[in-house]
């Protein structure tokens, strides 16, 4: 399974070591508040404003080189306009993979 | 040039604003995380280009665009790429991005919207190249009636109409016929007080009395408003 990475936030950041952390301290204060009100709208069964907040989430998975998981989140956020579930679990495994990478820094 | 980042996400103005330290001449002036805070602070200062982001609850990038009256350029900034082809209905647009940026993209869009707002600048009519310039004195329009250049006060004219190969150019207190196109007279006029709501009439939309089904009163005459100039004049009124 593929690993989260810092090559695409340190390509934008051009060398310059503060960038990367700026953007990265962002990434840890916002991710966890989008992760958070995604799980509860799933569990009230909002799948509509679900797949909205996934839509929002796909662009921290795609900023850590996540490109396969961007796949997954993608046809997730699909299926939740639908109110179909499928892709649940490997979604949840992609946040889970995300929340452990993003305590290590 | 002067811009502005409307992106719910934090992250996502964070990078922009990352990017656009990179980039010579270019400053953020301001960041908002919903567009109802960035029509309010459009509505008290000007800039030149927006990033704006499509998907944001409550009120999307388009809707942003179609509230806002003469909106600056805008690079739309969005996740997926399946809102391209609503992006090129409007004029404003000169790029759409798609997350995560790439830094060359990026350069590439500025330098786009760059040269779209010089030519912008330059290939609008002299009297509204003055108005943007901050130069504007034209307050006056002069006409040739048989053989006589004739004065008028520019915010008097309520009404510009055309007959055939003259037009008739009404004011609070005369009317004058003058031979002309109302293309020629238009591009005299300026933008903001001025609008063409039918192919044979240009108002003066501060004179407005009242607008009903497709017609507007002004004065005491009832003008037609063409479907395609309809909403270019419910914009410009400040709707309750």
């Amino acid at each position: 399974m593929e690993k989260p990475n810092l090559l695409y936030i340190e390509s934008m950041s051009r060398g310059d070591d503060a960038f990367t952390q700026k953007i990265l301290d962002v990434v840890k204060k916002e991710f966890p508040q989008e992760l958070e009100i995604y799980k509860n709208n799933y569990k009230e069964g909002n799948y509509i404003t679900a797949s909205e907040n996934v839509h929002k989430i796909k662009h921290k998975i795609s900023l850590l080189g996540l490109e396969k998981s961007y796949e997954v989140a993608t046809c997730y956020e699909n299926n939740l306009k639908e109110n179909i579930t499928d892709f649940h679990d490997d979604f949840e495994e992609i946040m889970q993979m995300i929340s452990d990478y993003l305590l290590t820094f | 040039m002067n811009c502005i980042i409307i992106d719910d996400e934090m992250t996502a103005r964070a990078i922009i604003n990352g990017l656009c330290a990179q980039v010579k001449n270019l400053n953020v002036v301001a960041e908002f995380s919903n567009a109802i805070q960035a029509i309010k602070y459009l509505n008290q200062n000007d800039v030149d280009l927006i990033f704006l982001d499509i998907y944001m609850p409550d009120f999307t990038g388009f809707d942003f665009i179609q509230t806002i009256k003469n909106p600056p350029k805008v690079i739309l900034t969005t996740s997926d790429d399946q809102s391209a082809i609503e992006a090129f209905e409007y004029d404003c647009i000169v790029d759409y991005l798609v997350k995560p940026l790439s830094i060359q993209r990026f350069e590439k869009s500025v330098k786009k919207a760059e040269s779209s707002i010089f030519r912008t600048i330059e290939e609008k009519p002299k009297t509204l190249r003055n108005k943007i310039e901050g130069t504007n004195t034209v307050n006056d329009l002069y006409i040739n009636i048989e053989r006589r250049l004739i004065k008028i006060n520019i915010p008097s004219i309520y009404l510009v109409e055309a007959k055939g190969d003259y037009i008739n150019v009404k004011t609070e207190t005369e009317n004058y016929r003058v031979h002309s196109t109302l293309k020629k007279i238009e591009e005299k006029l300026p933008e903001n007080l001025f609008l063409k709501i039918h192919r044979s009439f240009v108002i003066n939309v501060k004179k407005i009395i009242d607008i009903e089904d497709n017609t507007v009163l002004i004065k005491k005459e009832v003008i037609p408003i063409s479907r395609s100039n309809r909403p270019e004049l419910m914009k410009r009124l400040n709707l309750l």
